[in-house]
């Protein structure tokens, strides 16, 4: 067997029908990685022999066994290095199992290797990471997209399985829409954030990616549910994902938003969101036009509470219990300050100071506590929505990768790269990035379903049906 | 969609400070010139027209007030809190000097 870089789906038939081995799978996994790594540069770290030991135990009778999986660096991992893409963390070995990754070893999954990403999961390009960005295999001059940028690129150049990242404003649905792959953003609350290095506790949520909706859905039944050490994770009940995949679309409400028509959107793209919605309504679907009134204040008060909670988070690395400690200090304030200085990297820094003048005295009123009320209708905007349907179509990205660099020197036009992302987090809602399509030059169009509050099930019923029905998730770069 | 109409500014020396940050002066104009972009165009939120009566909302969760029982778990050894730390003196973090 020589290609076996498949969906999870399919290597599960493929094990269990002992066609192939654990270990089979992981070698030639293994195998694609260091071709595609020289290129990509999406794995910060890869342990291949603690890989081929775990496959060699694996126990394939459990929902994940024997399927390697790759994890975006900010999720701990007991023993391991956990550098969240920063200097001031180049060393930095978690003491702990986040509980995403205590999940996935019950479940047997293979852990494989850890995946680059923006710093502290701040960026939409994964330019930002302090170890090199990585490229969007289908045009190596362009960015995967971010922060998640690893995951992405890896999962659609099938030099990973599937994939866990982070979703604070668009970071797994962005670079899953421009590398061609699935990335799913949980409703807030439906996994657990503990052992998630946080940046914006009240919006950070963990997700997979993977090259198939099904798979998501097999990933969704391993990470989501209660977790007594996280007091923010729901104890609404989980069903099970993959069984809902099959039931009908029959009469599905699908609400197309009049707002999310921005100027400058790519033409190409348009039309590609234009034709997978037309193919729902064709297959039993019923289009609603929807209005999330508000939509135009979302990436100014992301912006305002991403980096408030990031300033305020970011404050404990400071080099006194763990990470970077800059040398020749001369006393303890000077410590913190070179510590700090030296450790994060540019955008982290912009954020970090954008953050606290919006909780400093005197602006508070105007600037944070103004966007927790935008906030609020924000997400009024979506429950009003969902009245009126079950789930919400719009591109992920207003515009096709992007080339490196093309966006570095101007943040807020990097920040606007979030445009049809960012609510979702605000409101706390799900949403799905799926392939629709690919661009003349060839780069990949992702189409946006998002769901109400807990209704994981729906988008990836959606996302399920409209994938059989196209080729898009077999398509792979030419690497 | 952007309100470009006033520059707006920011002390980024000083708001460095309080982060615990210290700018080169190139990074500080670099910095002044980029934050002040983004506050420009984060000030439509003004435009906005706001009820008194409009809740804040920090956190989208449906978790209200989550209490657990009060029991004794097994944490961290010394050992393992201290196996990060930069610097330590026996079974503590060692950070210069604060009292002369």
């Amino acid at each position: 067997m020589n290609d076996l870089s498949l969906p999870i789906t399919q290597l599960r038939s493929l094990l269990l029908s002992r066609k192939v081995s654990p270990l089979e799978i992981t070698n030639s996994l293994l195998k694609r990685i260091e071709e595609t790594e020289p290129k990509l540069n999406a794995y910060l770290r890869v342990d291949a022999e603690a890989a081929r030991k775990a496959a060699e135990k694996s126990d394939i009778s459990l929902p994940l066994g024997g399927i390697p999986i790759a994890v975006k660096d900010l999720i701990n991992e007991k023993g391991e290095l956990c550098t969240c893409a920063s200097k001031i963390l180049k060393n930095y070995r978690a003491p702990y199992d986040a509980t995403v990754i205590t999940k996935l070893k019950q479940a047997g999954a293979i852990l494989v290797g850890r995946m680059n990403m923006d710093e502290f999961a701040m960026g939409s390009s994964t330019e930002n990471s302090s170890f090199g960005p990585t490229r969007n295999p289908w045009d190596l001059q362009r960015t995967p997209g971010g922060s998640s940028g690893g995951s992405a690129a890896a999962v659609s150049a099938r030099s990973a399985i599937a994939a866990l990242g982070t979703d604070t404003g668009g970071s797994i649905r962005q670079p899953a829409a421009l590398c061609g792959c699935v990335g799913l953003k949980p409703t807030y609350g439906r996994v657990s954030r503990y052992g998630l290095v946080a940046f914006a506790s009240s919006l950070d949520q963990i997700g997979p990616f993977t090259q198939t909706a099904a798979d998501a859905a097999l990933l969704m039944n391993v990470i989501a549910g209660h977790d007594p050490k996280e007091n923010t994770s729901s104890t609404h009940p989980v069903p099970d994902y993959t069984t809902v995949l099959k039931n009908s679309i029959q009469g599905l409400r699908i609400g197309i938003p009049k707002e999310y028509k921005a100027p400058g959107m790519d033409k190409e793209i348009e039309q590609a969101i234009e034709k997978a919605v037309s193919w729902y309504e064709a297959h039993g679907a019923k289009l609603v036009e929807i209005s999330l009134p508000h939509t135009e204040y979302a990436i100014s008060v992301y912006y305002i509470l991403a980096t408030a909670e990031a300033s305020a988070n970011l404050a404990r690395f400071d080099g006194v219990r763990y990470g970077y400690r800059a040398e020749g200090a001369k006393d303890l304030l000077d410590m913190y300050t070179r510590t700090r200085t030296e450790g994060f990297g540019s955008e982290v820094k912009r954020r970090i100071i954008l953050g606290t003048y919006v909780l400093s005295s005197g602006y508070y009123d105007a600037y944070y506590n103004r966007a927790q009320k935008v906030r609020q209708l924000l997400r009024q905007d979506f429950v009003d929505a969902f009245k009126k349907c079950d789930v919400i179509a719009t591109p992920t990205s207003p515009t096709p990768a992007f080339k490196l660099g093309e966006k570095m020197q101007d943040p807020l036009q990097m920040y606007l790269a979030d445009i049809f992302t960012v609510a979702a987090n605000l409101a706390g809602v799900c949403g799905i990035s799926i392939p629709c399509g690919l661009t003349q030059s060839g780069l990949p169009i992702g189409l946006q379903l998002i769901g109400s509050h807990f209704a994981e099930d729906t988008i990836l019923r959606a996302a399920h049906h409209y994938e059989q029905a196209h080729t898009w998730y077999q398509q792979k770069p030419n690497l | 969609m952007s309100s470009q109409s006033q520059e707006q500014t920011i002390d980024v020396a000083y708001v460095a400070e309080l982060a615990r940050l210290k700018p080169t002066p190139q990074e500080i104009e670099r910095f002044s010139h980029q934050l002040g972009d983004i506050l420009s165009y984060i000030k439509q939120l003004s435009q906005l027209h706001l009820n008194q009566s409009t809740a804040e909302l920090s956190v989208s969760s449906d978790v209200q007030n989550a209490l657990r029982s009060d029991s004794c778990q097994s944490s961290f050894s010394a050992e393992e809190a201290l196996a990060n730390a930069p610097l330590r003196n026996h079974d503590l973090f060692a950070v210069p000097r604060i009292i002369e």
